[in-house]
């Protein structure tokens, strides 16, 4: 399970992006958050993905208690989730080339040594060519450092997927193409999903359940 | 010899208010980029369209495959190591790729092409109001001189060439050589201007003194729209003005622009990746695949029925979450190392021999052997 209790969250403790959220994810499951821009969802992603401390309120997963968020979250935990943001320029590190991005969490967790084999196989699943991963973010285009953004969050088989506003850039085919690829690991793997987005259409099709905003936060 | 521009009898520089000629005429551009070692990464071949008065037309295609190039030729914001071949011709004859970069700078950008940025909250000045950032934009248009910063009169040269330079409001009183009118009368009319402006985008007078934060999304973009329509310009091109806005707000953002393409005459040039977007604005629809335009067509024939011909665009809509939603296999070639024949074919479940050796030309609207 993923469950946000009673959240609020923000940047400004007096204006909170997020103001008393509830969110349970069975293991698993597809879930889509629907809601406006500019509304918190993406605060709220990321406190599920760990990245951000909530002011109030608990996170668990999978049975234990968050108690912290980004680098001091336990390794056990933050390895659990993979995230994709709306905007791979600023998720990605210009300086690395696309094979040392995927790879990254790997490093970063000592496991350098099943770099080779593992970027080799998820830059395949998610449709990069051999040769863009030896470029920089600077040297692709939008749609494929995106691809490499997912391929990074699948690096270490979490059980847990947020998508935050994942294909807001991109055009009809690659969305569909990503949403394939993060559904073709979930079948294998059983991982659960946090997609975040503004497009109900998009997140009708690809998640087993929506919730808007509304219906999760405090007025 | 390419095909002689809309003006008809007209000298390259007679005014054309109201004329019924096409507003943009642009004639086989290509850009490519000069790489190291003697590489060329070829950007954009070939792309011939014309833009009428009052037509919406949405540029389609995935990111990288040079629709943005594009749009940068047409504004002159290449960089160096561009060339360009073909002609992008404005309907009073100025042909933007062999404009120099103070021609663009002084009469195009702004006043004959007026640009509706990608992201509002990027292009809006966090700093400043909406007033202050609308004046800034009408005086900067206005050229040196306006508002009493220097004492060189306003431009007038190019006031005539066309609805663009001027602009309502901008410079009244053209036969009244402002050189020594009064500082306070010029920050009247820098005043009324922006109002004007403002007023055109439907952006409430009452919220011209907020920052860009204290606006929702919708006023955000509005005040960008503003901003494009300050000199009046005769074509509009927006780049991805939809990207990260939620549907509402799309559908809000491109009516608008929709209004103020069809009321007053002008063209819009849009640049997106949102197909839906590009269904709600588009009269006609361009599709850009690996550099070239392989599919143009009224919009509602391409969503609607018949539909595409060109086999990467069917798969383009198929991809829809509201349709297949299945993607195009397979990734589009690098625009670097281009194969022979159709850039398709390797995605192309039609392909043929004939595909793989042959280039297809753009006829009847769409570039494909077998469409
Ligand atoms: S020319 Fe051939 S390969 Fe290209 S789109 Fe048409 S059928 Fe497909």
């Amino acid at each position: 399970m993923l469950e946000l209790d009673d959240i609020t969250a923000g940047y400004d403790r007096r204006a909170p992006a997020v103001r008393g959220a509830h969110l349970s994810l069975y293991p698993g499951e597809s879930l889509g958050l629907l809601g406006p821009s500019g509304c918190g969802k993406s605060t709220l992603a990321r406190v599920a993905a760990l990245l951000h401390r909530p002011d109030r309120g608990t996170v668990t997963l999978d049975g234990r208690t968050v108690t912290g968020f980004f680098h001091r979250a336990p390794r056990s935990l933050r390895t659990a989730v993979g995230v994709v943001f709306q905007q791979p320029r600023l998720a990605a590190d210009p300086r690395l080339r696309l094979r040392d991005l995927v790879a990254e969490p790997l490093r970063a967790t000592g496991r350098r040594t099943e770099a080779g084999p593992r970027v080799a196989e998820l830059a395949e699943r998610v449709g990069l060519g051999a040769d863009l991963l030896s470029r920089r973010p600077h040297e692709v285009s939008d749609g494929q450092l995106q691809r490499a953004c997912l391929a990074r969050a699948l690096v270490l088989r979490p059980r847990w997927l947020v998508c935050d506003e994942m294909t807001a850039m991109l055009d009809a085919s690659t969305t569909a193409a990503l949403v394939a690829v993060v559904e073709d690991y979930r079948a294998e793997t059983g991982a659960g999903l946090l997609a975040v987005g503004h497009d109900p259409v998009l997140l009708d099709r690809w998640c087993g359940r929506t919730v808007h905003w509304n219906e999760i936060v405090k007025h | 010899m390419t095909p002689s521009p809309p003006a008809t009898g007209a000298g390259a520089d007679a005014p054309r208010p109201g004329g019924t000629g096409p507003v943009l005429h642009v004639e086989d551009l290509s850009v490519r980029f000069r790489m190291p070692a003697g590489r060329y990464v070829e950007a954009v071949t070939g792309a011939t369209f014309t833009l009428a008065p009052g037509e919406s037309l949405a540029l389609v295609g995935e990111s990288g495959c040079g629709k943005s190039v594009l749009a940068s030729a047409l504004l002159g914001l290449l960089p160096g190591n561009a060339e360009t071949a073909g002609s992008a011709r404005l309907a009073d004859g100025l042909d933007l790729l062999a404009a120099d970069e103070r021609t663009l700078a002084r009469t195009v950008r702004g006043r004959r092409v007026g640009l509706v940025p990608q992201s509002p909250a990027a292009h809006l000045t966090p700093v400043r109001t909406v007033r202050a950032q609308l004046e800034e934009t009408v005086r900067e248009l206005a050229g040196p001189g306006y508002a009493g910063h220097a004492t060189e009169a306003p431009e007038a040269p190019e006031a005539g060439t066309g609805p663009a330079a001027g602009g309502r409001g901008t410079s009244s009183g053209a036969s009244d050589r402002p050189a020594r009118r009064g500082r306070r009368h010029r920050l009247a009319a820098l005043r009324a201007a922006a109002r004007a402006a403002a007023g055109r985008a439907a952006f409430p007078a009452s919220h011209l003194d907020r920052h860009p934060h204290e606006l929702s999304g919708g006023l955000a973009q509005r005040a960008a729209t503003a901003l494009a329509l300050v000199g009046d310009a005769p074509l509009l091109l927006a780049d991805e003005p939809t990207t990260g806005l939620d549907r509402d707000l799309v559908e809000r953002t491109v009516d608008e622009l929709r209004a103020h393409t069809r009321a007053d005459g002008r063209a819009l040039l849009m640049i997106t990746h949102d197909l839906a977007a590009a269904e709600r604005i588009a009269d006609t629809v361009a599709v850009m695949y690996a550099g070239r335009i392989v599919e143009i067509a009224p919009a509602g024939a391409f969503f609607g029925s018949p539909g595409p011909r060109h086999p990467y665009a069917r798969g383009l809509l198929d991809a829809l979450p509201e349709r297949a939603f299945t993607p195009v296999p397979g990734a589009p070639p690098e625009l670097g190392a281009l194969p022979p024949g159709c850039a398709f074919a390797a995605r192309c479940a039609a392909a043929d021999p004939l595909c793989r050796t042959r280039l297809p030309a753009l006829t009847e609207g769409v570039a494909c052997h077998h469409a």
